[in-house]
């Protein structure tokens, strides 16, 4: 409950800051629309209007300060007309019966994360095997573990054109390719989760092993893979948040799918800024339900793996 | 010192044999000697005891008969093989300071780990794990996971599948030293009555010279520095041995010794 409290007060505190962020934002706009209106501005003059700084003018036009909430391309909208937005193509569609038209957030919503499971399962499924080679060889370690650092630190958004255009011309499907770029972000907290995790157990339980003359395979499946739950999990949620954001990126590279980078793509072009914020509020909405989903998921494991304890 | 504990007509089969041997860890700034000139024999059914102070060695000469540290000098047989060969045919059972029981399975799947390992059928698996919980007092326990038991019901589950796979020899590394004195006793007093039952070769660890003289057969005082071996005491207590066996003049007579021997190791050193 009082968690609940702290975290409605900074919720609270956020919207009215971005209530008062929409004046300076949108004062310009409304002052021409006041002008066609009729209504006197201050300054009058047009050329002199754009001279003068966002705050010192809604200072001047205090008159104007309802519009700044209402308009149809503000720069900044107002949180009402986000939310009103993201209801009228969510739940509205629904209601409608139109769920999955071209401008339900639902259909784009399930776009990106179709991408984003698919990415996710591959980058997890990468970033265990990778875990598991660098565990048992030296030379993966010292040759492999550089290389996946520096993966990291080339920028996403550069490399998605290109492997959107090698594997579309090795005819992959869309999704698949959206997957790899996914991937290539999803990979990497697994992996290095997963190595720590793989190293977690301790020397007693490793001599304990080769007492009973047990193999490095055994060692894997009965200690190393079971020893590495609570690491993997904690790398689980990292990755399908990292996943999420590949699978967006990737739809600005592949628009033609559809999803919810091509939503904020679309939006951008045709300064449909209300567009832009729903579909971002739609994917932080969707990482915040799969990080839970994979919280919920790590709890009732490793409580039934006795970890909790 | 007479012996009333092995006195069978044929001479005893010797399981461990140590011939003048050494170890030596190199460490970053200096080598150092962890056992200089070790020359013991294990005989079959015995229960010998290590203790001395920490760093005098007993664990890692347990860790060579284990084949967990390789010698540098001198020689070691166990069964009459080498130690790794040993541990390849599952000579020995080995049982740490702590129980290191997975948390993830129960009772039963954790004394299974070993045999699961080796290749034991699953009805086989099923009978093994009866028995030893038997042999351990745990019956019903089984179903339990790890957490559900206390400290020295968890030590007692790891002796448990230490025993498991019929291993002749039981190595046992401080077993008790984390649990408290009264349950300390008690398990003692189970572990004498289970190698009476089981006949096992025993070497065992320990910090306390209650202890080794209460269940030992043989006690093998060591000391630091380098690591080597004092004295070695075979006890005239009988094999039989209720608690208050403790409260007898040969009892403390055997600790006084081994108290003795310890005390002239700490001397060499000051």
């Amino acid at each position: 409950m009082k968690s609940f409290l702290s975290i409605l007060t900074v919720v609270a505190a956020l919207i009215a800051f971005w209530y008062a962020a929409c004046v300076p934002m949108n004062i310009h706009e409304a002052a021409i629309q006041a002008q066609r209106a009729g209504v006197d501005v201050t300054p009058a003059e047009a050329p002199e209007r754009r001279k003068t700084g966002r705050i010192s003018l809604a200072l001047q036009n205090t008159g104007l300060w309802s519009t700044v909430f209402t308009q149809e391309r503000p720069q900044l909208p107002a949180p009402h007309q986000v939310a009103q937005e993201f209801w009228k193509t969510t739940w509205g569609m629904i209601e409608r019966g139109r769920a999955f038209s071209k401008r339900s957030l639902i259909l784009h919503g399930w776009i990106t994360l179709s991408a984003t499971l698919l990415g996710f399962a591959f980058g997890t499924a990468l970033g265990i095997v990778l875990a598991v080679s660098i565990v048992h060889s030296r030379a993966m370690d010292m040759s492999v573990m550089p290389w996946i650092i520096a993966s990291q630190t080339v920028p996403i958004l550069a490399i998605a054109p290109m492997i959107v255009v090698v594997l579309a011309a090795l005819s992959v499907d869309d999704i698949v390719a959206k997957g790899v770029i996914s991937m290539y972000l999803s990979f990497f907290p697994v992996v290095v989760g997963m190595v720590k995790g793989l190293r977690s157990p301790d020397a007693m339980q490793m001599d304990q092993m080769k007492t009973w003359n047990a193999t490095r395979t055994e060692t894997l499946w009965k200690l190393r893979l079971p020893s590495s739950a609570p690491y993997l999990f904690a790398s689980l949620k990292v990755g399908v948040a990292a996943s999420l954001i590949g699978a967006v990126v990737a739809e600005l590279s592949l628009s033609s799918n559809g999803g919810l980078g091509a939503r904020l793509l679309a939006g951008s072009y045709y300064g449909q800024t209300v567009q832009i914020w729903s579909a971002l509020f739609a994917a932080a909405a969707l990482a915040a339900v799969l990080v839970w989903a994979i919280g919920v998921a790590q709890k009732i494991t490793l409580k039934r793996m006795g970890f909790a304890q | 010192m007479n012996n009333e504990t092995t006195t069978q007509a044929a001479p005893p089969k010797a399981v461990v044999e140590a011939k003048g041997l050494d170890l030596t860890f190199q460490t970053k700034d200096s080598p150092v000697q962890a056992l200089k000139d070790v020359n013991l024999t294990i005989d079959q059914g015995d229960f010998v005891s290590f203790i001395g102070p920490s760093g005098c060695g007993k664990t890692t000469f347990l860790r060579c008969i284990a084949a967990l540290e390789q010698p540098t000098g001198g020689s070691l047989t166990v069964n009459g093989m080498t130690p790794d060969e040993a541990r390849r045919n599952r000579a020995y059972g080995y049982v740490f300071q702590a129980a290191g029981l997975y948390p993830w399975r129960t009772i039963a799947k954790n004394i299974k780990l070993p045999l699961e390992i080796m290749g034991y059928s699953r009805t086989d698996q099923d009978e093994r794990v009866k028995k030893v919980l038997q042999l351990v007092d745990l019956e019903g326990f089984g179903g339990k996971f790890p957490w559900q038991l206390s400290g020295g019901m968890q030590q007692r589950a790891s002796i448990a599948r230490a025993l498991a796979f019929d291993a002749d020899i039981l190595l046992m590394d401080e077993p008790f030293g984390a649990l408290d004195e009264i349950v300390r006793d008690h398990l003692n007093e189970q572990l004498l009555k289970l190698w009476a039952r089981t006949d096992k070769t025993i070497a065992f660890v320990t910090h306390s010279i209650p202890e080794a003289v209460y269940l030992s057969t043989k006690i093998v005082v060591m000391s630091p520095r380098p690591g080597r071996i004092t004295d070695v005491i075979e006890s005239p207590l009988p094999k039989e041995r209720p608690l208050d066996i403790r409260d007898t003049p040969e009892f403390l007579e055997v600790a006084h010794r081994v108290r003795e021997g310890l005390r002239a190791g700490h001397a060499y050193d000051d």
